[in-house]
C-alpha cells in the first residue's frame, strides 16, 4: 500500500499537465478532471494511510526515492519522498480537504470563463504542497514551497481582469518571497554545516554537532522563521495576507485557510529539532505568535468585509499555532492546524455561499437575516463559527485551543504572559466571529439573495461541518480520562514534551477559564451587535474610538509603513534611473568627443591663406621646440 | 577535423545562404532552409562526438576531443581547438539557440534574408570558434569576429535606434577586445621571455611565472574585457541598446550566446591563467557582481519598453555568473554552467515572445498593452513559464542554477551570497511586473491579435521542455560539465593547498577519477606527446576560494 | 671671394623668404601667392648655396637644382590650377575657393 505513495502528488501534477493543455477545449469536463484528480489522489492518501496505521513501517518512516535531482559532489538533494505519521496528518489534510474544495468549487466557479484555468492552477496547487508535506529533504520542500506560493499569485490574481488584482497578487508573492530567501539562505547555512539537506540526517547531525543554545542552531532557526513568517503570514510579513482575499472564495479556503498559510508550522514542526536548541528563536516564536494572534485579532474586529474578517482571523489562529511551536507543544500546533483546516475552510466555503448568493456582496453590513434564506450556509457557518471561538465541549477548536492554551501556561518562560496573551485573544476570537454570525444572519435582510446553493456546495459544506465536530475528539485532556490519540500518534515525529508538572486539576482549571471566556466573547457580540447595536455605534463615534478603529481597520498600519518606506523609494527610484545614470558617463564621454570634433572643425576655415599661416606656425614652433630642446 | 567541421559548416552554410538568398522570390525561404540545413550538419557532428567520444580522447586531461593545424609557426600561432564537456554543452548551446532563432525570426526577416542568415551562421561559427579555441590568438581572432555580423544584424534589421545601439555595441565590445589583445599579448611576451618559447598556446601558457603585479594587470585586462561582455555593471549600458534594437534573432543570440563568451572566458581563460591574481580580485569581482544583480533589476523595473526591460534582466542574470565564477568552487561552476545554459533559453525565449508580440502590435511599449491574456492565452501562457523561470522559480533551470552559484558562494563568502539572494526577491518584482502589465489588468489599448502560430508553439514548446528539463533533471549537463570544470579548478588551484581541502563529499565526484592518457595516438592530432602542465610543482599559495 | 660676409647671404635669405612667406598670407590673388611661393623656394635655394659654399660641400648645389626642378614642375601644376580655379571661380580670389570650409 505504501508504495502507492508517488501517485498521491502525482495525480494532481497529471490532472494540471492535461488541464493546461488541453482543458479550453473541454468545457466542464475540466471540472470532472480537476476534483477527479484530486478525489483520486485523496482515496490514494487514504490507502496509504490505513498502510501506514494497519502495519507501521519500521520506526514509522516509509520513504520512496523517485529520481537524482541534483548531484554535485557531496550536494545530492534526490526527489525524495518521506511519510511518516507527521506528513500523513498533512497529506490527508491536503487532500482531502482540497477535494472537498475542489467539488465546491464545481459549481460555485461554473459561470467563470477561466473554468478549465482555476482547476489546472489548484491541481498544481494541490500536487505542489503534496510535494512540501511529503519532501524528504529541503530543497524538495522549498521546490513545494515556492510551488504554492506560486499558486497563491495566479490565483489571487485568477480574475486578471482587475488590476488590483494583480497589484495584490503581486504583493503576496513578494511579501512572501522575502521570507523564501530567508529560508534559502537558511538552506545554504544548513548544507555547509551539517553536510546534507536530507532533513532526518540533517536533524541527526544538528543534535551531533551543534551544542543546544549556541550561534549555530540560533543562526538556522532564525532563518528559517524568516521563512515561516513569510509563508505563515506573521508579524511582520501578515501583510499580504488580507489583501489575497482578491481571489475566488474557494482559492482563500484551501490555500490562504487551510493548507498553504500553514506551511510555515509544518515547516517548524519538521525542524523542532534545530527549534529546540534554539532556545531564544524558539522563544521569539511564541512570543511573535502571541502578538499576531493579538493584532490580527483586534483588526478582525473592525473590518466591514466578510472574506477580509475572515483573513484577519486566519492570521490570529496561525498566531496561535505559532505560539504552540514556541512554547514547544508541537503535536498541538499541529492538531490546531488540523481543526483549523477544517473549521476555516468551512467558514470560508459558508461566506462564498453567502457571497455568490448575494451576487458577489461582501459588505457585512449590507448582508443580514440571512438566516432563513440560507438555512444550510447559516447552520454550516454557525458550526465553523462555534468551532473558531472553542465553544466548549462539542467542537473541534475548543479541544486544540485548549490544548494550546495549557501548553503555553506550562511555558517555563513567560508561561503566564504567553498564556494571558492566548486568552485575550481567545475573547477577541469569539467576538469577532460572533459579530459576524449576528450581523450577517440575524437582524434585517438587506439584500435579495439570487442564487441558492446547490448540491456540490452543500456536501462539501456539510461534510466540513462534521469535520469540525468531531475532528476535536482525537485528542482529549487528560482529565476525560479518555486517550489522547493524536499525540500518541505524533509521539514518533516530536520529542516527549516535558511531563506535565501541573496536575489534570489545573488543566481542567484552564479549560474552565477558556470555556468560560469564549462564552462571555458569544455574548459580548450578542450584546453589541445584535442586542444593542447602538452602543457599539456610540462607542466607534467617539474620537479614540474612531482613530482605534481606522488604525485597527487598516491592519495597524503596516501597509502604510511598508509603502512609505520601501515599496515607494524602489518605485521612485526605478522610475528616476529608468535611463540608466550609469550611461551618462559615456554619454559624457561621446558628447566631450563631439565637443572636441566641433571645435576643431571650426578651423577648417576653407582659406588657403589660414591654412599656410598655420602651416608656418606650425613650422616655427617645431623647430623652436627643436632648437630650444637640445 | 571534426572539431574544425564544426566551425567551417555554418561558415560555408552562411554562404550559401546569401547566394540563395539572391534568388528574388523563394529566395528567403531557401535561405533559412539552408541555415537549418547547416545547423542540422552540425548538431549531427555533435551526435556523432558524442556517439564515438570514448575512442578518441584528447591528450589534456578532460579534453576528448583536439585537433591542432599549424597557422603561423614562427610566432607560435596555430589553429588550436579543443573540447571538453563545457565546449561541448556550449556549443550544442550554441546550434541549438541558432536553430531557434532560425525558426522563431521565420516570418520577420522579408529584406535581403540571405544575407540575414549569412550574418547569423557566421555569427554563430564565431561562437563556436569561441568555444573551441585552445590558442589564445585564435580565441582572439573568433572573438573579434563574431562582432561583425553581429554589428550588421544589429544596424540594418534593427528597430528604430539601430544605428546608435550597432555603434554602441561595436565601440564597447571592440574596446574591451583590445584590453585583451594587449593582456594576451603582455603574457606572450612574459612567457616567451622566461622559457624562450614564444607560443599562444593555451595549455603551455597555464602555469606561467610572472611577478603578482604584472599577473594582475594581465588579469585585469582579460577581466575588463570579459566583463563588457558580460556585461558587468558599469560597462554595460551598450546591452540594453543592442538587445533591444537587434531584430529577435539577434537579440536571442546576444542574449543567449555572446553574453556567455564573456562568463566562457572568464571560465576558460581568465581564473586558470591568473589563479592568484583572481583569487586576490574574487572580493572586487563578486561585488561588482552584486551590484550588477541588484542594479539590472531596478533598472528592468523602471522600464516602459518591454524589450528594454528584458534587456535588462539579462544584467540581472550575468551578476549572478560573476558572483560563480569569483565563488570558484565546484557547486558554484555547476552553478554558472546551468545559468549560462538556462538563461540562454528563459531570456532567449522571452525575446521571441517579444518579438512575436512586435510583428502583431508594431509596439513593445507595456504603456500600450495589458490584459492581452483575453486576446492570446496560449502566448501568456508561455509567458508566464519564461517569467517565472526568469525569477528563478523551483522546478525550472534557472533555479538550480542560481541555488547553487548561491550556495557555492555561500561556502566561500556567506555574506556575499546573502547579498546576492536579494536578486531573488528584485527578479520577482521585475518578473511579475511584465505579466501584469503585459497580460493582465487594465487594457489600454484594444487589439486584435491571432495566438501563437503552430510554428511559434514549437519553438515554445521544445523551449519549455528544455527548461523544465533543466531544471527536474540536471543531473546529464552537471555529469558532463563536471570532469571539465574539476580540470578547470585543478589547474588553478594551487597544488599543496588543494590537498590539504577536507571534507571530501564536497567536490565534485569525478574529481577523483584520474583521466587516463589516451592510448593510442589519434593519426589526426598533434603528434607530439603533451602532458598536463603540472602547476602543483612550480606554484604556491592559495586555492582560489576554496576554504574548508 | 670672401667679401661678402656668410652671415649677409643668410640675412638676405631671410628677408626673402620672410617677404615671400608675407606675400602668400596677405594676397588674396592667386597668382600672387604662387609668386611669393617662387620667392620662398629660391630664399632656401640661396641659403642652401651658401651653406654648402660654407662647409665646402656639394649638396647645397645639387639640392639648389632640386628646388629648381621641383619649382618647375610646381609652377606648371600650380599654374594649371590657377586657370582651372578661374575657371571655375570666375575670379583669382583664394579666399572665394572656401568650399571645403568645415
Amino acid at each position: 500500500m505504501l508504495s502507492l505513495l508517488w501517485l498521491v502528488p502525482a495525480l494532481p501534477f497529471a490532472g494540471f499537465l492535461a488541464l493546461a493543455l488541453f482543458g479550453r477545449r473541454m468545457g466542464a469536463f475540466a471540472a470532472a478532471v480537476g476534483t477527479g484528480s484530486v478525489g483520486l489522489s485523496a482515496l490514494f492518501a487514504l490507502a496509504v494511510a490505513a498502510g501506514f496505521i494497519s502495519s507501521p513501517p519500521p520506526a514509522r518512516i516509509y520513504t520512496q526515492s523517485l529520481w537524482d535531482w541534483i548531484n554535485v559532489g557531496g550536494f545530492k538533494p534526490g526527489i525524495l519522498l518521506y511519510l511518516d505519521s507527521l506528513s500523513l496528518v498533512m497529506v490527508l489534510v491536503v487532500t482531502v480537504v482540497g477535494f472537498l474544495i475542489h467539488l465546491y468549487s464545481a459549481e460555485f466557479m461554473e459561470a467563470d470563463d477561466g473554468y478549465s484555468r482555476f482547476f489546472a492552477y489548484m491541481n498544481l496547487f494541490v500536487g505542489s504542497m503534496l510535494v512540501l508535506v511529503l519532501a524528504g529533504n529541503l530543497l524538495l520542500l522549498y521546490l513545494g514551497w515556492e510551488g504554492v506560493g506560486l499558486c497563491s499569485y495566479l490565483l489571487i490574481g485568477f480574475w486578471y481582469r482587475q488590476p488590483e488584482n494583480g497589484a495584490a497578487a503581486i504583493k503576496a508573492f513578494v511579501v512572501t518571497r522575502i521570507g523564501d530567501t530567508a529560508l534559502a539562505i537558511g538552506l545554504f547555512f544548513l548544507f555547509l554545516n551539517l553536510g546534507t539537506l536530507d532533513i532526518q540526517k540533517m536533524m541527526n547531525m544538528a543534535a551531533l554537532r551543534w551544542q543546544a543554545g549556541s550561534a549555530y542552531p540560533e543562526i538556522a532557526a532564525a532563518l528559517i522563521l524568516g521563512g515561516a513568517l513569510g509563508k505563515s503570514a506573521q508579524l511582520p510579513l501578515q501583510t499580504w495576507l488580507p489583501d489575497a482575499m482578491a481571489g475566488p472564495t474557494p482559492v482563500s479556503a484551501l490555500i490562504h485557510a487551510a493548507t498553504m498559510v500553514t506551511a510555515g508550522v509544518y515547516l517548524i514542526a519538521r525542524t523542532n529539532v534545530i527549534f529546540t536548541m534554539a532556545p531564544a528563536v524558539q522563544f521569539a516564536v511564541a512570543v511573535i505568535g502571541a502578538a499576531t494572534l493579538l493584532l490580527s485579532a483586534a483588526s478582525a474586529l473592525v473590518q466591514h468585509d466578510i472574506k477580509r474578517v475572515l483573513a484577519y482571523s486566519t492570521i490570529s489562529q496561525i498566531g496561535y499555532m505559532f505560539l504552540a511551536l514556541g512554547v514547544g507543544a508541537w503535536s498541538a500546533a499541529i492538531f490546531h492546524l488540523m481543526t483549523h483546516a477544517f473549521f476555516k475552510a468551512l467558514l470560508f466555503l459558508g461566506a462564498g455561499a453567502v457571497i455568490s448568493g448575494l451576487d458577489g456582496e461582501h459588505d457585512i453590513f449590507k448582508m443580514g437575516g440571512l438566516r432563513r434564506q440560507m438555512p444550510v450556509a447559516f447552520w454550516c457557518f454557525l458550526t465553523g463559527a462555534c468551532s473558531l471561538a472553542a465553544l466548549p465541549l462539542v467542537t473541534a477548536g475548543f479541544y486544540s485551543k485548549g490544548l494550546i492554551l495549557f501548553s503555553a501556561w506550562q511555558s517555563r518562560r513567560a508561561g503566564f504572559w504567553l498564556w494571558a496573551a492566548g486568552i485575550a485573544g481567545a475573547l477577541l476570537t469569539s467576538i469577532y466571529i460572533f459579530r459576524l454570525v449576528f450581523i450577517v444572519f440575524f437582524g434585517k435582510p438587506k439584500t435579495a439573495v439570487v442564487k441558492k446553493p446547490g448540491p456540490r456546495i452543500v456536501i462539501p459544506l456539510v461534510a466540513l461541518a462534521f469535520l469540525s465536530i468531531v475532528g476535536g475528539f482525537v485528542n482529549m485532556p487528560a482529565f476525560f480520562g479518555v486517550k489522547d490519540v493524536f499525540s500518541r500518534f505524533l509521539e514518533s515525529v516530536f520529542p516527549v514534551p516535558p511531563q506535565a508538572a501541573s496536575l489534570p486539576e489545573t488543566e481542567l482549571l484552564l479549560e474552565t477559564v477558556s470555556a468560560i471566556v469564549s462564552l462571555a466573547g458569544v455574548y459580548v457580540a450578542y450584546f453589541f451587535f445584535l442586542a444593542a447595536p447602538e452602543y457599539s455605534e456610540e462607542m466607534a463615534r467617539t474620537a479614540p474610538g474612531r482613530a482605534l478603529g481606522k488604525f485597527w481597520f487598516s491592519g495597524w498600519g503596516f501597509d502604510w509603513l511598508y509603502e512609505k518606506a520601501l515599496v515607494s523609494p524602489y518605485r521612485w527610484f526605478a522610475r528616476a534611473n529608468r535611463n540608466d545614470a550609469v550611461d551618462l558617463i559615456y554619454s559624457f564621454i561621446a558628447a566631450a568627443s563631439r565637443f572636441f570634433h566641433y571645435g576643431l572643425s571650426l578651423s577648417q576655415t576653407g582659406k588657403v591663406r589660414f591654412y599656410a599661416a598655420v602651416l608656418a606656425l606650425g613650422a616655427v614652433i617645431t623647430i623652436t621646440i627643436a632648437v630650444l630642446a637640445r | 577535423m571534426i572539431l574544425l567541421w564544426l566551425i567551417i559548416v555554418p561558415f560555408a552554410g552562411g554562404v550559401a545562404a546569401w547566394i540563395l538568398g539572391l534568388r528574388g522570390r523563394g529566395g528567403g525561404s531557401a535561405a533559412r532552409w539552408a541555415s537549418i540545413a547547416a545547423l542540422a550538419v552540425d548538431l549531427a557532428l555533435l551526435a556523432a562526438i558524442l556517439a564515438g567520444r570514448s575512442a578518441a580522447a584528447g591528450r589534456h586531461g578532460d579534453f576528448f576531443l583536439e585537433a591542432r593545424a599549424g597557422w603561423v609557426p614562427q610566432l607560435g600561432i596555430s589553429i588550436h581547438l579543443g573540447m571538453d564537456g563545457l565546449s561541448l554543452l556550449l556549443v550544442f548551446l550554441t546550434v541549438f539557440m541558432g536553430i531557434v532563432s532560425v525558426v522563431a525570426s521565420w516570418t520577420e526577416i522579408t529584406e535581403r534574408a540571405g544575407f540575414f542568415h549569412f550574418n547569423l551562421l557566421w555569427c554563430l561559427a564565431g561562437v563556436i570558434g569561441v568555444f573551441l579555441s585552445m590558442d589564445l590568438f585564435l580565441f582572439y581572432f573568433f572573438w573579434e569576429m563574431m562582432l561583425v555580423p553581429m554589428y550588421f544584424l544589429i544596424a540594418i534589421w534593427g528597430h528604430e535606434r539601430r544605428t546608435y545601439a550597432a555603434i554602441k555595441f561595436f565601440i564597447f565590445t571592440q574596446l574591451g577586445g583590445l584590453l585583451m589583445l594587449m593582456a594576451i599579448l603582455g603574457l606572450y611576451f612574459i612567457h616567451g621571455s622566461q622559457t624562450g618559447a614564444y607560443t599562444f598556446d593555451y595549455f603551455d601558457l597555464i602555469g606561467t611565472r610572472m611577478s603578482s603585479a604584472a599577473a594582475f594587470w594581465l588579469m585585469l585586462g582579460f577581466f575588463v574585457s570579459f566583463a563588457v561582455k558580460l556585461p558587468a555593471v558599469p560597462v554595460h549600458s551598450w546591452l540594453p541598446d543592442a538587445h533591444t534594437e537587434a531584430p529577435t534573432a539577434g537579440s536571442v543570440i546576444l542574449a543567449g550566446l555572446l553574453l556567455k563568451t564573456g562568463a566562457y572566458g572568464m571560465l576558460r581563460f581568465m581564473v586558470p591563467l591568473f589563479p592568484d591574481a583572481s583569487q586576490r580580485f574574487a572580493p572586487v569581482g563578486m561585488a561588482v557582481g552584486i551590484i550588477g544583480i541588484l542594479y539590472g533589476a531596478v533598472l528592468a523595473f523602471g522600464q516602459t519598453d518591454l524589450k528594454r526591460l528584458i534587456a535588462d534582466t539579462s544584467i540581472s542574470h550575468m551578476g549572478f555568473i560573476l558572483v560563480g565564477i569569483f565563488a570558484w568552487n565546484g557547486l558554484a561552476l555547476q552553478g554558472v554552467t546551468m545559468q549560462i545554459i538556462s538563461h540562454a533559453i528563459s531570456t532567449g525565449m522571452l525575446f521571441i515572445l517579444v518579438g512575436a508580440l512586435q510583428e502583431r502590435i508594431h509596439t513593445r511599449d507595456m504603456d500600450l498593452m495589458g490584459r492581452l491574456w483575453e486576446k492570446v492565452p496560449v502566448m501568456g501562457g508561455v509567458a508566464m513559464v519564461f517569467a517565472l523561470a526568469s525569477l528563478g522559480l523551483p522546478g525550472l533551470g534557472n533555479f538550480v542554477a542560481e541555488f547553487l552559484i548561491l550556495l557555492g558562494a555561500f561556502r566561500a563568502n556567506p555574506a556575499a551570497s546573502a547579498a546576492a539572494s536579494l536578486g531573488l526577491i528584485v527578479s520577482t518584482v521585475y518578473a511579475l511586473w511584465i505579466m501584469q502589465r503585459v497580460f493582465h489588468g487594465d487594457e489600454r489599448t484594444r487589439w486584435t491579435l491571432p495566438d501563437m502560430s503552430v510554428r511559434e508553439k514549437g519553438v515554445a514548446a521544445a523551449m519549455i521542455v528544455a527548461i523544465v528539463w533543466l531544471g527536474l533533471y540536471p543531473q546529464p549537463v552537471i555529469n558532463e560539465a563536471a570532469p571539465a570544470l574539476d580540470g578547470l579548478r585543478r589547474i588553478s588551484i594551487s597544488g599543496p593547498q588543494a590537498v590539504k581541502i577536507p571534507a571530501p563529499d564536497f567536490r565534485l565526484t569525478a574529481a577523483a577519477k584520474a583521466v587516463p592518457l589516451p592510448a593510442e595516438e589519434d593519426p589526426a592530432f598533434d603528434k607530439k606527446a603533451r602532458v598536463v602542465p603540472d602547476i602543483s610543482s612550480q606554484k604556491s599559495g592559495e586555492g582560489v576560494n576554496e576554504r574548508p | 671671394m670672401a667679401a661678402v660676409p656668410m652671415e649677409h647671404v643668410f640675412v638676405l635669405a631671410w628677408v626673402l623668404f620672410i617677404t615671400g612667406l608675407v606675400g602668400v598670407l596677405v594676397r588674396r590673388n592667386l597668382l600672387f601667392i604662387l609668386m611669393s611661393v617662387e620667392i620662398m623656394l629660391n630664399a632656401s635655394g640661396l641659403a642652401f648655396i651658401a651653406a654648402g659654399f660654407k662647409w665646402g660641400q656639394p649638396d647645397g648645389q645639387v639640392m639648389f637644382i632640386f628646388i629648381l626642378a621641383m619649382a618647375a614642375a610646381e609652377v606648371s601644376v600650380g599654374l594649371a590650377l590657377v586657370l582651372l580655379a578661374y575657371r571655375q571661380f570666375r575670379s583669382l580670389d583664394a579666399d572665394q575657393a572656401s568650399r571645403m570650409r568645415g
